[in-house]
């Protein structure tokens, strides 16, 4: 079966860039204006590269760089970047539970990669199984390779990009309407999401930072879990 | 550069273990059925809490504010991604609504 292994490794290569290309396109306009923003604090294509591939994590990047143009201290960004990215917890929780038995190495590479994004196209289709690790490892890893490039390339000609052009700062947004709708599959999920989004919004009004996310979550689908186990069938039919 | 790199460093590390951890640890192990469910209900729930924020709410101090371009162009978009489930087509439909809206806007108010 030897002719089967290169055709094997290309179906994951596509499999792969057909599922994680949107992510991918998402995080071209993000990526460049990272690197305009990170350029006018004062950060060199090498800073904006280096920071890109060290820490992979968007929004705790575009923080990051207002702290740093704010002359906040390094213990101070780097206590936000662990909260703003405390959510990943859930995520790599939730992937887990269909990587059982999974290569404890490849694991580790997988995690750098894991992101809202990648997570939300890579779940369902673990879940299905229609995927395993092999193309959950090229979205990761493409949309990685993206993400540095196009900060790095708005960090060297972003400035030369209007401001506000092409919606781009609608693209994640956009992203983030895509993402949940994948998630809305049963009543529960929908009642969810809508106890979860009030919840974000009432306490985005009254805490500062973005811990409510995290808050808002937690206790959302704590509300949920509750719900669906008190009342198992009313609930739980498809949305 | 050797301070730059050490907050990196930093910054690097406190972002990967929480990514690594629960699949280093959660993927050899058996979770409890309350668990598994509070977890299938997670990504609903976080997507949410990271999108309607960004939809209705706005300024220093923060407020709520219903007629940001942001809310209206996410209803067309929310039936575009609802009709056809592909994300790079609602990312192209998204920005393209909120780039007309941008060159729009300001005539379309001043009707009201």
């Amino acid at each position: 079966m030897t002719p089967t292994a290169p055709a094997t490794r290309t179906t994951i290569f596509k499999a792969g860039l057909s599922a994680g290309w949107p992510i991918c396109l998402g995080y071209v306009p993000i990526g460049m204006a990272f690197g305009v923003l990170a350029q006018k604090a004062g950060l060199t294509p090498l800073h904006i590269g280096l920071m890109s591939i060290l820490v992979f994590a968007g929004s705790s990047q575009f923080i990051a760089v207002s702290m740093l143009s704010a002359g906040a201290s390094a213990p101070a960004i780097i206590a936000t970047t662990f909260v703003v990215n405390l959510r990943h917890v859930l995520m790599s929780s939730a992937l887990a539970v269909y990587l059982r038995a999974a290569h404890r190495g490849l694991l580790a590479l997988f995690a750098y990669g894991v992101t809202d994004e990648s997570f939300a196209v890579n779940l369902p289709r673990l879940r299905s199984g229609a995927w395993r690790l092999p193309q959950a490892l090229v979205v990761n890893h493409s949309a990685n390779l993206t993400w540095f490039v196009s900060t790095v390339a708005g960090g060297l000609g972003g400035r030369f990009i209007p401001e506000g052009a092409l919606g781009i700062d609608y693209a994640l947004i956009a992203m983030f309407i895509c993402l949940l709708i994948y998630q809305l599959r049963k009543r529960i999920h929908l009642l969810t999401a809508m106890m979860a989004g009030l919840t974000a919004v009432a306490l985005a009004l009254v805490i500062p930072g973005n811990s409510y996310i995290v808050i808002a979550s937690v206790a959302a689908a704590t509300a949920g879990v509750a719900i669906h186990r008190r009342w198992p069938g009313g609930i739980s039919g498809d949305g | 550069m050797g301070d730059y790199l050490l907050l990196l460093l930093g910054m690097g590390l406190v972002t990967y273990l929480p990514r690594w951890a629960p699949l280093h640890y959660l993927s050899r192990r058996s979770l409890p059925e309350w668990f598994v469910q509070w977890l299938e209900l997670i990504p609903a729930a976080i997507l949410s809490a990271l999108l309607l924020p960004a939809l209705v709410v706005d300024g220093t101090p923060r407020h709520i504010d219903l007629m940001r371009p942001e809310l209206w162009v996410a209803l067309p978009t929310f039936i575009f991604a609802w009709w056809t489930r592909s994300l790079g087509g609602t990312v192209v439909v998204g920005m393209l609504l909120f780039w007309l809206v941008g060159k729009l806007g300001p005539q379309l108010l001043g009707l009201i």
